[in-house]
């Protein structure tokens, strides 16, 4: 817009501004709004200035002269801390937990590589599916987050906020799996659906019944039916076998379909 | 320095109350804390009155909407808030602070504004200043890179504050802001209040009598659920006489009107 002004002012008028001469109002007034966003006219005015009012010139010395030290070290550039944009994608309250899901990872592999039995059912192949459950259980709960109550009044509250704290879960809890399921050397798609349906299952039970108690019930409904039997029996349970990939498939799609039904039930307490 | 004005700040309002409740009903637990509360309020800073239990911390956090009304309407800047609405639009224009408010301790001051500025969507390029800002105008400037934790609970109340103006908001509610303040801290408080922008609508909840006395342009005074009397600080203090109880006229008024509601209850079962 700079450039599209119709006329600069007058050298004339530069100058009997420069001098403070009377003016009248509203040109003043024009000048003035002018000047504000007219680089060329403000250094012409600021060439004639010493010419026409040397005090004037000196007093804008003076004061540059006083500024000159603040001016060089500049003020301090507030930065982002770096707690604030970490919480962008976990609050602090979820980190235990994180590491807690990550640690049960790890210990299955170690129970599997100093405990395997021949023939035997992998213990991380058991686990891995509710393993981001356990992180996911603190991504939005009351009872833990002391700032609950702040963050759920602003706008980035609810399946927003949610989702991004899953993936920070996921995004930690995920490459330890895959480790992991390396050193069983089974294909990763075998643990890696029914992790991505349990973790969708509870997120969108959590849009039902409070997430943690999601995650109780999810956690609880597979020590029961997949856990426990493929501790107990010898046969490895249909849930982890490759046949069942394709209903795992079906129920993330389910639950995920639900959970964007239900996004909004996030929003509030 | 030209500062840019949005389109959004000179545009015309379309509402004439910035919170506007009509029948408006809102359930605590299996509890009806608030049951039916008329109330308009624009801009300038109201007062919240009434005894613990009045139900001011549920009705704020419906105006905050933390809680959904469970009947009647509510309208906030114009636009309803019951049913399917887009609440983020809404939210970016409310400040709130709870009663009990819960932070991260190991965040600085900074970091925990900056949060909050985050997640209420203030645009990435002006979230440093307007985190400076709003440590700044509550005093906190000298304190903004100590962590939380290090804070008095007069300094922590008024970081609280700081996060809730961070997003300039429209609406300012603040629940039970001076509780737990020593009296020159409720003093340096009501100072703080009568400096904040003047085109916000300003809520504060309090069963202080002497809170509202002196800095709000009126009060709403409510009890079990219901409002008992709106009007201006002035109008509460004529309705008490010398024989209700109370060490200054608005806190006669203020016992005169709570007991007149009781009578008026009682009666009517």
């Amino acid at each position: 817009m700079n450039d599209q002004h119709k006329a600069h002012a007058s050298i004339e008028l530069i100058r009997r501004y420069a001098r403070a001469d009377a003016i009248a109002g509203e040109v003043l007034w024009s000048l003035e709004s002018h000047l504000e966003s007219c680089p060329s006219c403000r250094a012409r005015l600021a060439k004639e200035v010493p010419g026409q009012a040397p005090p004037t010139a000196a007093l804008v010395d003076r004061t540059w002269e006083a500024l000159a030290p603040s001016l060089t070290t500049g003020p301090p550039v507030p930065r982002r801390g770096r707690l604030a944009r970490l919480a962008g994608w976990t609050s602090p309250v979820m980190l235990p937990w994180v590491v807690g899901a990550a640690l049960v990872a790890v210990l299955a592999v170690a129970v599997d590589s100093f405990f395997a039995v021949p023939g035997g059912r992998p213990l991380v192949l058991l686990l891995a599916p509710v393993v981001p459950v356990l992180g996911i259980a603190a991504v939005w709960t009351k009872s833990l987050d002391p700032a609950y109550e702040l963050v759920a009044a602003t706008p980035r509250a609810g399946l927003y906020l949610l989702l991004r704290r899953t993936v920070a879960v996921l995004a930690v809890v995920m490459p330890v799996l895959v480790v992991a399921g390396l050193t069983i050397g089974t294909s990763s798609v075998v643990w890696l659906l029914p992790c991505l349906a349990c973790t969708a299952v509870t997120l969108a039970l959590g849009s039902v019944i409070r997430l943690e108690r999601a995650a109780v019930v999810v956690v609880t409904l597979w020590s029961l039916g997949v856990l426990a039997p493929g501790l107990l029996t010898s046969q490895l349970p249909v849930a982890v076998a490759p046949v069942a990939v394709p209903v795992w498939g079906a129920v993330f799609a389910v639950a995920a379909a639900v959970l964007i039904l239900r996004a909004r039930s996030f929003a509030r307490v | 320095m030209a500062r840019v004005v949005g389109a959004a700040e000179t545009a015309p309002a379309n509402h004439a109350w910035e919170i506007r409740a009509e029948g408006l009903r809102v359930a605590a637990g299996r509890r009806m804390a608030v049951d039916g509360i008329d109330l308009a309020f624009g801009t300038g800073v109201h007062g919240l009155l009434g005894p613990n239990g009045a139900g001011k911390t549920t009705l704020m956090r419906a105006l905050a909407t933390v809680l959904r009304p469970a009947g009647g309407g509510l309208e906030l800047l114009g636009e309803s808030v019951r049913g399917r609405v887009d609440l983020r639009r809404i939210r970016r224009q409310i400040g709130y602070l709870p009663q009990d408010f819960g932070f991260y301790r190991r965040f600085t001051v900074r970091e925990f504004v900056e949060y909050m500025a985050w997640l209420k969507e203030v645009p990435k390029s002006g979230i440093a200043d307007a985190v400076q800002h709003a440590i700044e105008k509550v005093g906190l400037a000298d304190r903004a890179d100590d962590r939380m934790k290090t804070l008095s609970g007069g300094m922590a109340r008024r970081a609280g504050i700081a996060q809730a103006i961070v997003n300039g908001p429209r609406v300012l509610l603040l629940d039970e802001p001076t509780a737990g303040l020593d009296p020159s801290q409720r003093m340096q408080f009501r100072q703080l209040l009568r400096g904040l922008s003047e085109d916000t609508c300003t809520v504060v909840s309090t069963h202080l009598v002497e809170d509202v006395a002196t800095v709000c342009t009126d009060v709403a005074l409510v009890d079990e659920g219901r409002l008992v009397f709106q009007g201006r600080a002035a109008d509460l203090a004529a309705a008490g006489s010398g024989t209700d109880s109370g060490d200054s006229p608005s806190e006669r008024g203020y016992s005169a009107l709570l007991a007149r509601h009781h009578a008026s209850g009682e009666g009517a079962r």
